[in-house]
């Protein structure tokens, strides 16, 4: 049954919430990986978002963006790059010395890449 | 050769000291401690109860009162011992007050220093008022008394795990082991002592590394309610109240929060300490890059300095808690007597 019919019967399709480790994509973690070595000193203790200035108002959040490249959730990733100001304040507090600021720069980079498909 | 009436300088009158020396004094050894400060004792002379079982600290004090109370044991107090030289069949060891001693073998049992909160400026301790650390709040467990600056009952009360340890912005990477259990036993004391206040835990990591510590966890729990946040706080300010205001991110709920709190108490970590740092740049003695002295294998070597006769007990070596700096202290003694006898 295709997904319109399905809808005329009043149900819907929901997509899989699955991280699908086998099918997601890592070109984007080996390139931000590559170009900010960095990026894996990352555990996870939301220093960064808990300081953003953008994260006070909207839904970016830095610590789950390193989740997202790591595992290969591209699709959020594409939303939350554009979010950052790039203001630098979470450099401040990062405890193992990421280099958080270029970490989203690296990222957004690596999406262009990607849709060129240049990755 | 016999074991017996051999002279050993202990250098640090704390836990390992302590212990290190009334083993030896046990076994007939002459042994000369030194502390720097006017009493032996070390940090566990601040601290109130200890961890996982609440007992008071005080018994653990009494034993080694006790263990150094010995006729073959000479303190020297007020005095550091400022270099350990290896010269013949001996250990010459010079005192700050510029004694010299001559002796078989020698034990650096110089501690830690706890990490200064100043350092992490974001937090405001020497600013505020409410900020302390937790050895401050170890006093005013001693004192009977919790109270805010201007003598208020605290009724939020805020608790910053790591501050100082696993901390690249303080060149400190390591994890100081027993300050989230520590957390924990304060956090129950706070309310034991002040059922009517709320108690919450700023982690990253929850590491209930020791027997009975999980235990502890569950009991902050299911018994004192205590709450817990996963994410280091990134800062604190001072609202128009004159009440505390932290960010944080709450990582499990995946969103920065903020809450104002009437105290906060900073788990500060353990550090190389200053006099075992220039010990070691005037004695030649190898320091690892935690900057705490390095032994000469981490498994079968834990206690060997690379300098002839010098040996290692405690946490001059590493943060360890107080059951581990006995038996380590224990160990020294072993592998001291292991090279008098084999000379």
């Amino acid at each position: 049954m295709s997904e319109s019919s399905a809808n005329k019967f009043g149900f819907t399709i929901n997509p899989s919430r699955l991280i699908n480790y086998d099918t997601s994509d890592r070109k984007v973690r080996d390139y931000v990986t590559m170009k900010e070595p960095s990026f894996r000193l990352c555990f996870a203790c939301g220093g960064c978002t808990a300081t953003c200035t953008a994260g006070q108002y909207t839904s970016f959040n830095l610590r789950r963006m390193n989740t997202y490249i790591r595992r290969g959730e591209i699709t959020p990733l594409i939303e939350e790059v554009t979010r950052c100001m790039l203001c630098g304040k979470c450099l401040l507090v990062c405890p193992r010395g990421v280099n958080t600021r270029n970490v989203v720069a690296v990222a957004s980079e690596a999406i262009r890449k990607l849709e060129r498909n240049e990755l | 050769m016999s074991a017996a009436l051999k002279h050993i300088v202990v250098a640090g009158g704390g836990v390992a000291g302590m212990e290190a020396a009334g083993a030896l004094a046990e076994m007939g050894h002459r042994v000369s401690l030194v502390e720097k400060e006017k009493n032996p004792g070390g940090h566990l002379l601040q601290w109130h109860a200890l961890f996982p079982d609440h007992r008071p600290a005080d018994e653990v004090k009494h034993y080694l009162n006790k263990r150094i109370r010995n006729e073959s044991i000479t303190l020297y107090t007020g005095t550091g011992v400022e270099k350990i030289k290896h010269h013949g069949h001996e250990v010459v060891v010079t005192l700050s007050d510029g004694t010299l001693i001559n002796a078989d073998a020698a034990i650096i049992a110089t501690g830690f220093d706890l990490f200064d909160a100043r350092r992490k400026e974001e937090y405001g301790y020497g600013i505020y008022d409410n900020v302390i650390t937790s050895a401050e709040l170890e006093e005013m467990f001693n004192a009977g008394k919790v109270t805010t600056a201007d003598g208020r009952i605290p009724s939020r009360v805020g608790i910053v795990h790591c501050v100082g340890s696993r901390d690249e912005k303080v060149n400190n990477n390591h994890c100081s082991k027993v300050c989230c259990v520590t957390a924990v036993k304060q956090a129950i004391e706070i309310r034991k002592q002040l059922p009517g206040s709320e108690v919450f835990c700023f982690y990253m990591d929850m590491r209930m590394y020791g027997p009975y510590y999980e235990e502890l966890y569950r009991e902050s729990q299911e018994v004192y309610n205590v709450n817990y946040i996963r994410g280091k706080v990134s800062e604190a300010s001072v609202n128009i109240n004159n009440r505390l205001v932290i960010k944080v991110e709450d990582t499990l709920a995946g969103r920065p929060l903020k809450m104002e709190l009437d105290m906060m108490v900073l788990m500060v970590g353990m550090e190389m300490s200053k006099p075992g740092t220039l010990l070691a740049e005037a004695s030649g003695l190898k320091r690892g890059i935690n900057r705490f002295f390095e032994t000469a294998d981490h498994h079968y070597g834990n206690n060997l300095s690379n300098v002839r006769g010098v040996f290692y007990a405690g946490t001059c070596t590493a943060p360890m808690n107080i059951t581990d700096t006995i038996s380590h202290a224990r160990a020294a003694v072993a592998e001291t007597v292991r090279y008098i006898n084999s000379r």
